[in-house]
């Protein structure tokens, strides 16, 4: 009984080094992540709903999200069919290199995202490798549209290879080998055994690629040029009102990535409850 | 032998690989060319100019500090989170991820307006005499908050199978909480921590969108080097944004190998204390 009280008293000290602990961490959470979130909503309701939708549906903000859109919608999905290949080819054959195949998809993720823009304007700028030519035969890559895209597919190539290796690494190749003795082709295999195994893990890489690809700013604003209506996307269009002093505006356009962030966040977590074994070890998702 | 029952080694290699070439090594290779235009003259006068240096400085110097107050602060949060059950647990565990998918000139704009003489946080510090905003301080409050979910999200799941019987037995053995968290717990965590370290760092050294806001850009005070390559550019300097550039890459990659020492030596601590 008293041996009982004393342990007992014992925890008290420990108790509250819990929740100091506790409150220590949330408090850093709430200060640096939750306060630069409600700051965007703040800001951007800051004179009212009328302001904020007037914002949001001015020609060059409807532009900018059509843009924004459009080079998501050419950059993820080829990036999807590098991942899968990529994954492909490294979890289920060995080969010489491989470690070196495995540390060039992680590249661009230790490249500054101006360096990222950077290497295709030496590419195709006015002074690049191919820039004379490009500009005889009348293509425009840098300061238009295709430079966007390639800038975003550098920045965001590795997510969809890099949530599916692992995962198939674990999995293993039992399941597609028997397949291919009962008789399987080889795109029966892929769409029947492959894909669905994968299918979760690939989505999660969708995810954060697709989130990376709309949001990318550095390396876009390198090869964009800033024009507005053409090559400006929803994260420049930000810049470029904030720098105008336009800060309702800016903070509305933001607001709107802002929720994209949390959606993603949102069904990212969903995900990861409902199918956390599916998606296995996912190394942090990179930036 | 049995795995060549699989199909698609050739076409699915083959495609990742000229994928590989042609978005990511032929533009590096490019960067590396053009770095070779402006010569080994040009290139030590580039570097030792005063401004280069102060950039240059900040970013890497910057990028250290950041990672090391994210090593602590993200031990404390993923401790937390990992060991301690608390109301909105799991929602403060996905907030987690929100320097991931927050697009980093929102951030940006955000944090400056936070940290601004009138902002939310900025009015309280202002009269203690801590300006953040347009400062050097500015630069590392955007390079904590970009890096901030590395550590925690590398640590969480080794924490989860840390052995509780190891620190049991420590303090069965008479060992104080402390002494079994430094002489335990943290060796164990070392090489974790490290990578966590490792990959905030990469990502401090580089940042430009959540950092050129905040940051005033002050030449040679809060200038960071990504802002530098970009103002090349801009004035039509090729080849010394390629030089900057394949500086920048250089000196992360040389601070980069010297965590993976470090790590090297910390998994034999490691060893020691398991």
């Amino acid at each position: 009984m008293s041996g009982r009280k004393r342990s007992r008293s014992a925890r008290w000290p420990r108790r509250l080094a819990h929740v100091a602990l506790i409150l220590l961490a949330l408090a850093f959470l709430v200060a640096f992540l939750l306060l630069p979130l409600a700051t965007v909503f703040a800001e951007a309701f800051r004179e009212g709903l009328t302001p904020y939708l007037e914002a949001i549906r001015q020609p060059e903000a409807r532009s900018a999200i059509r843009l924004t859109l459009l080079v998501a919608v050419i950059a993820v999905p080829l990036n999807v069919v590098f991942g899968i290949a990529a994954a492909w080819a490294m979890t289920r054959f060995e080969f010489r290199g491989k470690t070196l195949l495995g540390a060039f998809i992680d590249l661009p993720f230790s490249v500054s995202p101006v360096i990222s823009g950077l290497v295709y304007v030496l590419l195709f700028g006015a002074q690049g490798w191919f820039g004379p030519w490009m500009e005889a035969h009348g293509i425009k890559v840098i300061y238009a549209v295709p430079g966007l895209v390639l800038a975003t597919i550098f920045i965001t190539l590795p997510f969809v290879a890099r949530e599916l290796i692992p995962l198939m690494e674990a999995q293993g190749s039992e399941e597609e080998e028997a397949a291919r003795v009962l008789g399987a082709s080889g795109w029966q295999m892929f769409f029947r055994v492959t894909l669905p195994n994968i299918r979760w893990a690939l989505l999660y890489g969708v995810l954060l690629c697709n989130a990376r690809a709309m949001g990318e700013f550095g390396a876009v604003s390198v090869v964009s040029g800033h024009i507005r209506g053409l090559t400006t996307t929803m994260p420049l269009e930000v810049e470029m009102r904030y720098n105008e002093y336009d800060y309702v505006g800016a903070f509305a356009v933001a607001s709107l990535l802002a929720l994209l962030a949390l959606l993603t966040l949102a069904v990212k977590t969903l995900l990861e409850w409902r199918y956390g074994d599916e998606i296995a070890a996912h190394a942090p998702g990179g930036h | 032998m049995r795995r060549r029952v699989l199909p698609g080694f050739g076409i699915s290699f083959g495609y990742a690989l000229t994928y590989l070439g042609l978005i990511v090594l032929l533009p590096l290779a490019a960067l590396a060319w053009k770095a070779t235009g402006i010569g080994l003259h040009g290139l030590i006068h580039l570097l030792s100019g005063p401004r280069t240096l102060a950039a240059l400085r900040l970013s890497l110097l910057g990028a250290v500090m950041a990672a090391s107050i994210n090593a602590v602060v993200g031990l404390l949060v993923g401790w937390v989170l990992v060991r301690y059950r608390f109301p909105g647990r799991r929602l403060f565990d996905a907030l987690v991820d929100l320097p991931f998918a927050l697009p980093t000139a929102v951030a940006g704009i955000a944090l400056t307006t936070l940290y601004a003489p009138n902002g939310w946080l900025g009015r309280w510090l202002e009269p203690l005499g801590i300006k953040v905003a347009y400062t050097p301080v500015g630069v590392l409050v955007a390079m904590v908050f970009v890096g901030f979910p590395f550590v925690v999200r590398t640590l969480q799941p080794v924490l989860a199978s840390l052995e509780r019987d190891v620190e049991e037995a420590a303090e069965s053995l008479g060992a104080q909480r402390w002494q079994t968290f430094f002489r335990v717990i943290l060796p164990m965590l070392a090489p974790t921590l490290l990578t966590g370290f490792a990959l905030a760092l990469a990502r401090a050294v580089g940042e430009y969108g959540s950092v050129i806001f905040i940051a005033g850009n002050i030449p040679m005070k809060s200038e960071i080097a990504p802002l530098l390559i970009v103002q090349k550019l801009e004035q039509f300097d090729y080849a010394g944004a390629a030089a900057l550039g394949v500086a920048l890459l250089l000196l992360s990659f040389v601070l980069l190998v010297i965590v993976s020492l470090l790590q090297r030596w910390s998994n034999r601590w490691a060893e020691r204390a398991a």
